[in-house]
């Protein structure tokens, strides 16, 4: 049925809502192995709602999520975690235990789907921490960091298991440019060292055109994907004015050329 | 200082003169103003306005013109912006557009017995997650005896401490109280007959059979109950609970069983020491006040008091304990992710865990009586 190449992430026929509010409607798109997947969108257009459907936090109104070709929301619940657990995931404002130090909090997944003694835990989430940029931070609570730190430690625990795919939820909200370029920076890096796939919602232009290698535009007016592709190439041959206008600040108001 | 002055030396031509400070602190004429005088002068059509004597202005100015705008619109009169301080045009054009087409979403009335219908559903809803989240809870205690349960002993330790030992000095004070309190109400009749030293007996009995433990859930209710829910509730609006699902970790697990497990340890021992704190409360008013034989009082507490009385207590405080950490711990977990919400959840916590703490008494009450316990 599927075959070995199947795309990473696939969606189909995918419908999203809240009770009887329709958010989005009949998403078609496949993540390929090694992408950096942009899913962009004005605010409020369904975005978060698609990464949590792809996440398992919310299931789709209607249509399939496949994982290598298995639908994701059909698996009983073991499988669904197996699925899980090949999953990064970086919250917006970083979700870190507020009770634990960002050193536990590193080491908790490790603790859970290792099978590393405690003194290896250590080593390897103050490893992640030092990935990311907080080496020596280990012992600190999230509480006494600022938010770019916080989601910098969130990211470390996002990457604690060496996740195949990672997902970023507006990685760049609330930091100021030169952090928002570090996590771009260490974004590609991550794909690069740990050859994982990535998923990232934001509507950050500079991050999109920096990491994105494919993506997917959510509109919320016709609420459903206008464009996919390239950033960059829906930039120069996109005929959907919302995608101009989107992609260029409003600058160029995209009528059809 | 008049503002604002009027002049129609020109034929058909209003000529509005600014005078002076037109800044929102320093207070604006009526709009009125000029459309009485547009009421009283029908052949004008033509606005001018003169700014000369205007000293300073900001958006105080500007909302009087544009209702002035308005009003020359509706009368077709032509309006000379020239003249106007710079910089106000941008702010102009910004301002006078023609409101958007939205409305809000409002309450929206609904007929009454569409109402009915949407609380029921909503009842239907919640006692489902109600059931749900305690299934949830069973399946975790489950997991957790056959050793698979994902359980750090140091948060329960902590949490222990939190709502046992750290609440121990509100317990003794709201216990000593209640014993006093049922040593003066009961001296009220006693006395009557010459029998005080059954205050001894009432003070004993109620306090150990269920006023002990009614006032210490009271309590943990507001004390703990409350503060499970607002971090949970934290929690989940700071997607920390959400972190947990992802990596396949079930937070009912992680977060809620090690407070369950707090309180059903914890409440009985609170409770024990509550039935002895109000017993001591109802001793140091009977001796000190009422002239009881302290030897005498001792004696009869000992004697009214029965086992049966301290088991059917430590129920009552066992069912509090699942009680209080199950409203609190379901409240914040399905907390609105806004800090409404997690206020709306604290409230809820307490509110529903004293309401089944009351209702639990009656019933156990009840069972106690059938089964003559």
């Amino acid at each position: 049925m599927e075959t070995l190449s199947a795309a990473v992430i696939e969606a189909r026929n995918l419908d999203l809502s809240y009770d009887d509010y329709v958010v989005m409607r009949d998403l078609n798109f496949k993540v390929q192995k090694g992408d950096i997947f942009i899913v962009m969108g004005g605010s409020g257009c369904g975005k978060s709602t698609l990464l949590k459907a792809l996440i398992g936090l919310k299931e789709p109104a209607r249509g399939e999520v496949l994982y290598g070709g298995r639908d994701f929301w059909k698996q009983d619940d073991a499988k669904q975690q197996n699925i899980m657990r090949s999953f990064g995931v970086l919250y917006q404002g970083g979700a870190l235990w507020s009770s634990l130090t960002l050193g536990e909090n590193v080491a908790l997944p490790l603790e859970l789907y290792s099978r590393l003694s405690p003194e290896q835990i250590r080593e390897v989430a103050e490893l992640k921490l030092a990935l990311v940029g907080l080496a020596g931070y280990a012992d600190f609570y999230p509480s006494e960091l600022s938010g770019g730190m916080r989601k910098r430690a969130g990211l470390a625990r996002a990457i604690a298991l060496d996740p195949d795919i990672i997902f970023f939820d507006e990685p760049s909200a609330g930091l100021d440019p030169p952090s928002a370029r570090m996590l771009d920076d260490l974004i590609i890096q991550l794909r690069d060292t740990l050859g994982a796939t990535i998923v990232v919602v934001t509507h950050e232009l500079a991050s999109i055109f920096a990491v994105g290698n494919n993506s997917i535009f959510l509109d919320s007016e016709t609420k459903t994907m206008v464009a996919s592709g390239n950033p960059r190439d829906l930039l120069n041959n996109s005929k959907n004015p919302r995608v101009i206008r989107f992609l260029t600040r409003g600058e160029r108001q995209g009528v059809a050329r | 200082m008049e503002k604002l002055a009027i002049d129609y030396s020109t034929p058909q031509t209003m000529l509005l003169k600014l005078i002076g400070d037109w800044r929102i602190s320093s207070g604006l004429p009526q709009i009125s103003d000029v459309t009485s005088q547009l009421l009283t002068h029908k052949d004008i059509r033509r606005l001018d306005i003169d700014v000369s004597l205007m000293t300073n202005w900001d958006s105080g100015l500007v909302s009087f013109l544009i209702e002035v705008f308005k009003e020359c619109r509706g009368r077709k009169i032509e309006v000379v912006r020239q003249g106007l301080p710079a910089g106000i045009g941008q702010f102009l054009r910004l301002a006078d557009k023609p409101n958007a087409e939205v409305k809000p979403p409002g309450i929206i009335r609904e007929p009454f017995l569409s109402r009915i219908g949407e609380r029921v559903v909503r009842l239907g809803r919640s006692s489902r997650s109600l059931v749900n989240f305690l299934g949830e809870i069973t399946c975790a205690f489950g997991r957790f005896w056959r050793g698979k349960a994902y359980f750090r002993w140091g948060d329960f330790i902590a949490i222990v401490q939190k709502c046992g030992v750290d609440a121990l000095g509100l317990v003794s004070l709201i216990s000593v109280l209640v014993g006093v309190i049922l040593a003066f109400v009961g001296a009220i009749q006693l006395e009557l007959f010459g029998a005080q030293i059954f205050i001894a007996d009432i003070v004993g009995i109620a306090m150990v059979r269920v006023m002990g433990a009614v006032m210490t859930g009271v309590l943990i209710s507001g004390r703990t109950g409350a503060s499970f829910a607002a971090e949970l509730g934290i929690m989940q609006t700071n997607e920390e609970i959400d972190a947990f699902r992802t990596l396949g970790v079930n937070p009912v697990e992680f977060l809620v069983m090690p407070r369950v497990m707090a309180l059903v340890v914890m409440m009985p021992l609170l409770t024990l020491y509550a039935d002895f704190m109000g017993i001591l409360g109802g001793f140091i008013i009977s001796t000190g006040v009422l002239g009881i034989n302290p030897v005498e009082y001792i004696n009869h507490t000992q004697a009214a008091v029965g086992l049966s009385n301290l088991w059917v207590g430590l129920v009552h405080s066992v069912v509090f304990g699942v009680i209080i950490a199950v409203a609190g711990c379901l409240r914040g977990i399905k907390c609105e992710r806004s800090a409404a919400g997690v206020g709306e959840a604290t409230t809820s916590a307490v509110v529903s865990a004293i309401t089944s703490i009351v209702i639990a008494t009656a019933i156990i009450t009840f069972i106690c009586r059938v089964i003559r316990v």
